[in-house]
């Protein structure tokens, strides 16, 4: 047989596995490289720590009435005069243990930031795929939604669901459901960013001739959109969810300051900063300057840690 | 001898990356004469496009010039400051790039990127520099210059776009050219114009030019020498008939014979197995002893260093008068 | 013709729309605008035969591709391969049979494959995909197969597409065309974006296969030297139309069009014979404005007003008045 089909030497091994991949890739090398991304990964990591075992470090069950005395109320943080073990960071006016409440908090606050982001993600995703895919009419009407969602401000819409669910359920929420509302809320606020940049990488991929080829053998439509398009998008879609986790999380915090978020009962973050702003001007400081303090610095970190994902993955600013 | 336009000795260019020091151009030497065009030619990764860009000076972080020296007209311009470059690199030296629309500002029109330069380079007055930017679309075969010099650079077609880089490259009268792919982008029929006028340029104005290209017709056509690069060296330099005709390296004669010709019937084409190595993973001794087939095992360990054979000089060991092997051959 | 066509290409025609948006054109004034990229294209291939298509960008070959493939439905006329029409509603069971057997060669392998699929789920697609074997043991082993095919290792199956080099790559798109099974390729400049030494070994391959499987290919490239070496038959395209027809020996020892001839002389000579040559003249011209009557009619040495009036048919293997008329003598050297 002629020389073209010949046997060909076997191929020189390379990490095949995915972490191998991982560890071998150049998005690790550029992690390993930047001091400030590895503190914010780290930071982050606590928080998430913190937020996951805080049943389990904390020192109290911060909403459980039976673990609480007043006799502790109002303690300042161990470093002044009064403070007492265990209440690391002081308590608040009911005796709860602020530090608890912060580790308790974080729960909401990143359960509230993760599933708003994922509902987010997922409808903009969907939306931004069939838009570029299909195009024409469905597009133009896809992306006109989209320009008129980006003129109200994500407040305001929250503030539109939260008034629309409130009057439809009537008066108070229970907590699921002001969850619900939340998520619902950041969810249709933040969409329009992941429509559009996936939109825009799924014209540029379906154009390529793989996609061709998938057409050619007769695959349906969402088959290729699913299997061939959605794989070669996510790449940007993962910048802008991480950024979008610190931006959802801030929505929430305000939400919840202005009132219309997470009820005393099941606190976040926000919540936290609302009840002790009342105390502020009562020389209780540290039951509004903590929780202030950690949602600055989750969103701080989060934010760092999208910045260098963004430069990582761009391969022109490499 | 007469002093050569451009004159290039142990060139070396590295790439600093985390995996370690890429060389991309181990250490190449060639000098271009007064009209004379050189071609270099050469596959994807074979370094070609990386000495032109070293030559202009034009090798961004994390490559660097790591050793060699760059003599224009005698002057050395590998060490000069990033100014002063600058102002060899409009002067003297013009450059043609593959895609024209990266030589040319969309904004502005033809007329005031052509009045521009030549007023940078001469002290001609504005309309004298309008009248010679004219006189220059004309020399490069663009009809009507006087009615197209006032168009944007979009309304031009392929051809007709590459036509008016080469007359802005022209516009300081340069000594030296570099042309990088610059028919690579175009059709065959429009091809075949643009050899012809810098085939023409070169000889009226005595302009040398450095042809970098991976199409062996077009240098067949335009050079009069040829270097054939592999793997960031030159594996043969020579005339360009003696090198097309009669190739002495084993990758030369593979290349020439890879090409399917028009004029004969051939059942099959000669191929050469494997791939350019990538540059972190250059073979020892001869870079191309794992695809060649006249390899022995000094191949394996020694670097062959150019040899000058007739009017060739070809690295490979085969011509080397302490070889054995070397009547096999040739 | 003395045996049935494989392929049968009658009269195809595409028009695409290139107006300006609709708002656009309210706002700044301006008609509809057409691109009749591809303007009554006819032609047939023998089973087991190579059939090229040669021109230059614009010249309409590559939108023929893609109608032939049926990855663009054409605006008029029909494909008919093996005896189905493929723009048939009614046979529509038959032309998904159909579809296994055709497959196509992309231009740009670095674009043609799924960069985040490994090879091997890449060349297994469309053995899943018309269930041509069960079971994953016997997948696995086909795929192997293929890949050793096309001169890769089954080993390489693990690996993602950046691993390879270019022609490394349009081997394994090769591989996945032959994964179904197919008997016609279309071949879309397959070797353009390859290096020469590397364009011999896809070009070799590709003649070994048809050799081996006895595949019927439609070539299409701009690079006549190629061509030559790989088609038996060869139609030259100029502005959507095919202006001259003919088997491959003849057209490049007579060609007959004086674009033909001006294509020819235009190529480098590598040879470097140093054969004298017409100097090329003009450009193709803008295809959305084509020259009336014969659309070559501006560049052609021979033009009279019958060729700025009246479109030339394909007549005996060449569209041009100049030859009908017995004008420009055929095989006289250009």
């Amino acid at each position: 047989m002629a020389d073209a089909i010949q046997a060909a030497p076997a191929p020189q091994t390379q990490p095949t596995t995915w972490a191998g991949r991982f560890f071998d890739s150049d998005v690790w090398a550029s992690f390993k490289r930047s001091k400030l991304t590895m503190a914010a990964a780290f930071l982050t990591l606590l928080f998430v720590a913190a937020a996951v075992l805080a049943g389990v470090v904390t020192p109290q069950d911060p909403f459980d009435p039976a673990q609480l005395e007043l006799m502790n109320s109002r303690l300042p943080p161990i470093w002044s005069a009064e403070g007492q073990m265990p209440f690391l960071l002081g308590t608040d006016e009911q005796g709860r243990d602020i530090l608890s409440a912060i580790f308790y908090g974080l729960r909401i606050s990143l359960a509230v930031g993760i599933l708003g982001v994922a509902f987010s993600a997922t409808l903009g995703i969907t939306l931004g795929l069939v838009a570029g895919y299909v195009g024409g009419t469905v597009d133009a009407v896809i992306m006109r939604i989209a320009d008129v969602q980006l003129t109200f401000p994500a407040i305001l819409i929250a503030l539109l669901v939260d008034g629309v669910v409130k009057s439809v359920l009537g008066g108070q929420l229970d907590e699921v459901t002001t969850l619900s509302v939340l998520v619902f809320s950041i969810g249709l606020s933040f969409w329009v960013q992941y429509a559009r940049t996936v939109r825009g990488s799924v014209m540029v991929e379906k154009n390529k001739d793989y996609i061709a080829a998938a057409r050619l053998i007769g695959l349906p439509a969402p088959v290729i959109m699913v299997r061939h398009v959605l794989p070669n998008v996510l790449g940007p879609v993962l910048v802008i969810a991480t950024i979008n986790l610190a931006l959802a999380i801030i929505t929430e915090a305000t939400l919840s300051f202005l009132g219309t978020g997470m009820p005393e009962t099941m606190p976040s973050i926000g919540t936290l900063i609302r009840i002790g702003n009342n105390y502020l001007f009562s020389g209780e400081w540290w039951i509004v300057a903590f929780p202030g303090i950690a949602l600055a610095l989750l969103v701080l970190a989060i934010n760092l840690l999208g910045d260098w994902l963004r430069d990582a993955l761009n391969p022109k600013l490499r | 001898m007469t002093q050569p336009v451009l004159s290039v000795r142990d060139l070396r260019v590295e790439f600093v990356t985390r995996r370690g020091i890429l060389k991309a151009i181990d250490g190449i030497s060639f000098d271009i004469g007064k009209g004379e065009v050189l071609g270099v030619v050469g596959e994807s990764g074979a370094g070609k496009s990386v000495t032109g860009s070293a030559v202009i000076g034009l090798i961004d972080p994390p490559g660097r010039i790591a050793g060699g020296e760059i003599l224009l007209s005698g002057m050395r311009i590998d060490n000069l400051p990033p100014e002063e470059m600058r102002r060899v690199r409009g002067k003297r030296i013009g450059m043609i790039f593959q895609d024209p629309l990266t030589s040319l500002n969309p904004l502005y029109r033809v007329s005031e990127q052509l009045v521009e330069t030549i007023r940078t380079h001469t002290n001609l007055s504005a309309s004298a520099a309008r009248k010679r930017a004219i006189d220059l679309l004309a020399e490069v075969g663009i009809p009507a210059p006087e009615r197209r010099i006032d168009s944007y650079p979009h309304e031009f077609s392929g051809g007709m776009r590459q036509r008016v880089v080469i007359a802005l490259a022209l516009c300081a009268e340069p000594e030296l050219i570099i042309a990088d792919e610059p028919t690579t982008a175009l059709d065959v029929s429009v091809q075949a114009q643009i050899i012809a006028l810098l085939k023409k340029l070169g000889r009226e104005h005595g302009t040398a030019i450095m042809l970098v290209t991976h199409d062996m017709g077009v240098i067949a056509e335009t050079a009069d020498r040829v270097a054939v690069m592999y793997a960031g060296r030159i594996a043969e330099i020579g005339p360009v008939r003696d090198v097309v005709q009669n190739p002495l390296h084993p990758y030369a004669k593979g290349l020439m014979g890879a090409i399917p010709s028009l004029e004969s019937d051939t059942d099959r084409l000669v191929q050469i197995p494997g791939s350019m190595p990538r540059l972190s993973a250059i073979p020892p001794g001869c870079p191309f002893n794992p695809r060649c087939p006249y390899v022995f095992d000094r191949c394996r360990v020694e670097r062959p260093e150019p040899i000058q054979h007739s009017e060739h000089r070809v690295a490979c060991h085969l011509y080397d008068q302490s070889s054995v092997r070397s009547e096999a051959v040739a | 013709m003395t045996e049935r066509s494989y392929v049968e290409v009658k009269d195809l025609r595409r028009v695409f729309d290139v107006s300006k948006p609709w708002l656009n054109r309210v706002l700044e004034g301006g008609e509809k605008q057409y691109l009749k990229a591809v303007d009554g294209v006819s032609f047939s291939i023998a089973k087991g035969e190579t059939f090229a298509l040669v021109g230059e960008s614009g010249s309409g070959k590559s939108t023929v591709a893609r109608m032939v493939v049926g990855l663009l439905p054409p605006t008029d006329g029909e494909v008919v391969i093996d005896g189905v029409s493929m723009s048939s509603k009614a046979a529509f069971a038959e032309r998904q049979r159909l579809r296994r057997r055709i497959q196509m060669i992309f231009q740009d392998p670095y674009a043609s494959l799924n960069p985040r699929w490994q090879v091997d789920r890449i060349v297994a697609e469309p053995i899943r995909a018309f269930r041509l074997i069960e079971g994953e043991k016997e997948i696995t082993a086909r795929v192997g197969e293929l890949l050793s095919l096309v001169g890769l290792h089954p080993a390489d199956g693990k690996k993602y597409p950046h691993e390879f080099s270019g022609g490394q790559r349009q081997r394994i798109a090769i591989a996945r065309a032959l994964a179904s099974n197919a008997e016609f390729i279309v071949c879309d400049e397959p070797t353009s974006a390859l290096d020469v030494s590397v364009q011999a070994q896809i070009l070799n391959l590709m003649r070994d296969l048809q050799d081996r499987l006895g595949l019927t290919y439609l070539f299409i490239s701009h690079n006549l030297a190629v061509v030559r070496h790989m088609a038996s038959r060869i139609g030259v395209m100029y502005l959507g139309r095919i202006v001259e027809i003919s088997n491959g020996r003849e057209l490049f020892a007579q060609p007959k069009h004086p674009y033909t001839r001006m294509l020819l002389d235009a190529v480098p000579d590598v040879g470097m014979t140093g054969r004298q040559r017409i100097p090329v003249r003009g450009e193709i011209p803008n295809p959305i404005n084509p020259p009336t009557g014969c659309t070559f009619n501006p560049r052609c040495p021979f033009a009279n007003e019958r060729c700025r009036a009246e479109i030339p048919p394909l007549l005996q293997g060449v569209a041009c008045h100049a030859v009908h008329e017995g004008r420009l003598a055929i095989g006289a050297a250009a």
